[in-house]
């Protein structure tokens, strides 16, 4: 088949590099190393600052494909599907990586089905098998019941996406040197159907729950709307965001975007911290791998606690308050 | 205002019970029902019908016990459904599934959108509304969160990502792969549920498709699972008691240590 490198898809916003464009580089260097070829970032975008750019060098790409155009300032599927299926028919890689954000789990499946290669969503381990030069796909499904691995054994490109935070990125490396190879973008890729009249920024306090190190959620046990506030406080203590179960979000107690389980997001923040959620298996689905898990919760029987690291079984309301009361007076390290 | 919304049957999981000798999914006894998150798909799609006219159809593909899943749409306010069906169509991944839908909906024509659930709540792939879009070569929104307005030639939509809304406006026909905020989905009515009983939901095979081969089933999946594990996530986590004054002292101060020592923050 004759394919060639491990490509990264980097994504920005407002002129700026996301971090898990570094993250995807840190999962594709293990790779690269192990197929012994190359690393590349492919980057559509519009107006990157060189020095930006560069840390995509300095985190681990051997080689950079730079699409930067007016026209793929914001991501519209068709736009970046064409230009990217143009790259993969011109350099024919062997593996893409993209993040499961909203748009690399938009554009892979659209241009997956166009080239007909394989893809795996979601994955959270990525390896190689030596003899086949295969990839490993690892991900949970049946809401984190199974882990199943996924292969591609006959087709080219293999195509993965992999969850924002579940990687580091790498160091800065100033040492390390690459290639960026400027892609002028061909005005026929341009599919012009579908256009972006608007946006609407979230406010301060809806802060994206996946792209954080702590979360802090409430469910049922908090009673009513107004407790929220509980939650809330403890969030500004601690420096995360506020996630909450189905339930909480069913009774409008909080907006859906704050949503945790199978019928919303999916978090691995270094800590999570449940109050009032007892943990169905659709709510530990959404939050069961994360690093450490803090439970309080009233019955001792909860599921949570099965997953929990760390657990109070008492009333929330008598104890949130005290703990806000003693966070307010720097208890924790390294507070900013 | 003609709305094909492809479905899926699933396993109900929240009553999901693993076999603690083998490690599997006990699946006897397991309800099936349509996926959740695609019922806010069927919500909207009859919203939009009961303002605008048309029809609304729904899909799936999946063995004859998924009929159930169709009249259960019906039942909620849908027209009519079809079911394709077939062993060659056994194994499918979502390139092999995406491709199967979309042929089906090719065939069945006259349509100006196509709405989806954001993704099954089984596979948790997300990736089968978006290939369809592909296959058909139809303008593509995932995630979207409201409706903003329709006409016979545009819709705009909020899609909801990940640090706000992006308000675009796609020509028709279209497909849309929508979120839970969409919608509040009602449920089937008694004349719904009997009107569901009564309707014939024909079975398409590949003889109707006439399809390749080597595009179906397992032959036509480019992915293949090659090992299943059971992952294990219990944690043997300490617990405290606080149920007095003393306790719930003791058991916040053993909490921020806990934070403190694992450096969290």
């Amino acid at each position: 088949m004759n394919c060639q490198g491990v490509w990264t898809i980097a994504e920005a916003d407002q002129g700026k590099i996301r971090d898990v464009s570094f993250e995807l580089l840190t999962r594709g260097r293990k790779l690269a190393d192990k197929l012994r070829t190359e690393l590349v970032s492919v980057l559509m975008s519009n107006h990157i600052e060189s020095n930006n750019i560069q840390e995509l060098i300095f985190r681990g790409a051997d080689k950079i494909y730079l699409v930067s155009d007016s026209k793929l300032k914001h991501f519209i599927v068709e736009n970046y599907a064409n230009v990217l299926e143009d790259l993969i028919k011109k350099y024919r890689p062997e593996i893409i990586i993209a993040a499961a954000t909203t748009s690399g789990r938009t554009l892979m499946p659209y241009l997956a089905i166009k080239i007909k290669a394989g893809l795996t969503a979601d994955c959270t381990d990525l390896d190689i098998e030596k003899e086949t030069r295969n990839l490993l796909q690892t991900r949970p499904a049946i809401g984190g019941n199974i882990l199943a691995t996924i292969k591609t054994p006959k087709y080219r490109p293999q195509m993965s996406t992999v969850r924002p935070k579940s990687t580091k990125p790498a160091p800065i490396d100033r040492n390390r040197t690459g290639e960026i190879i400027n892609v002028p973008l061909k005005p026929e890729l341009i599919d012009g159907r579908v256009k972006r009249i608007g946006f609407r920024k979230n406010k301060q306090e809806d802060a994206n729950i996946q792209n954080v190190n702590i979360v802090i959620a409430g469910g049922r046990g908090l009673k009513k709307k107004d407790n929220f506030s509980l939650i809330k406080e403890l969030s500004q203590h601690l420096g995360g965001a506020v996630g909450a179960s189905r339930d909480a979000v069913d009774r409008s107690w909080i907006s859906y975007p704050h949503q945790v389980g199978l019928s919303g997001k999916t978090v691995i923040p270094k800590l999570y911290v449940a109050i009032g959620i007892s943990g169905a298996i659709q709510h530990l689905a959404g939050m069961k791998t994360a690093d450490n898990i803090i439970a309080i919760n009233n019955d001792p029987e909860a599921p949570i606690f099965k997953v929990a690291n760390f657990g109070i079984v008492g009333d929330l309301f008598e104890i949130l308050p005290k703990l806000n009361e003693r966070l307010s007076k720097e208890e924790c390290n390294d507070r900013k | 205002m003609n709305i094909i919304i492809p479905i899926k049957q699933v396993p109900e999981t929240s009553n999901v019970k693993m076999d603690k000798k083998t490690g599997t999914i006990i699946r006897k006894g397991i309800e099936s029902i349509i996926n959740p998150l695609d019922l806010y798909a069927i919500e909207v799609g009859i919203q939009l019908k009961e303002e605008h006219g048309g029809t609304v159809k729904v899909i799936t593909m999946g063995p004859p016990s998924a009929e159930k899943a169709l009249k259960e749409a019906i039942a909620m306010g849908c027209d009519d459904g079809i079911l394709v069906c077939g062993k060659e169509f056994a194994g499918s991944d979502t390139w092999a599934t995406s491709y199967v839908l979309a042929s089906t909906i090719k065939k069945m024509g006259n349509y100006d959108l196509i709405l989806t659930g954001e993704r099954a709540t089984d596979g948790d792939t997300g990736q089968v509304g978006p290939g369809i879009a592909s296959f058909l070569n139809l303008s593509l929104a995932t995630y979207t969160s409201k409706i903003v307005n329709l006409n016979s030639e545009n819709i705009i939509i909020e899609r909801l990502v990940e640090d706000g809304y992006e308000i675009l406006k796609l020509p028709l026909p279209s497909l849309l792969t929508v979120v839970k905020e969409i919608s509040y989905p009602r449920l089937p009515t008694l004349r719904g549920k009997q009107r569901a009983r009564k309707t014939i939901i024909p079975k398409w095979t590949n003889e109707k498709l006439q399809l390749k081969q080597e595009n179906l089933g397992l032959n036509g999946s480019p992915t293949r699972v090659v090992k299943i594990n059971h992952p294990k996530v219990f944690r043997k986590g300490k617990i405290f008691q606080a149920n007095d004054e003393d306790s719930i002292n003791e058991s916040i101060g053993q909490m921020i240590k806990f934070i403190n020592e694992k450096n969290l923050l």
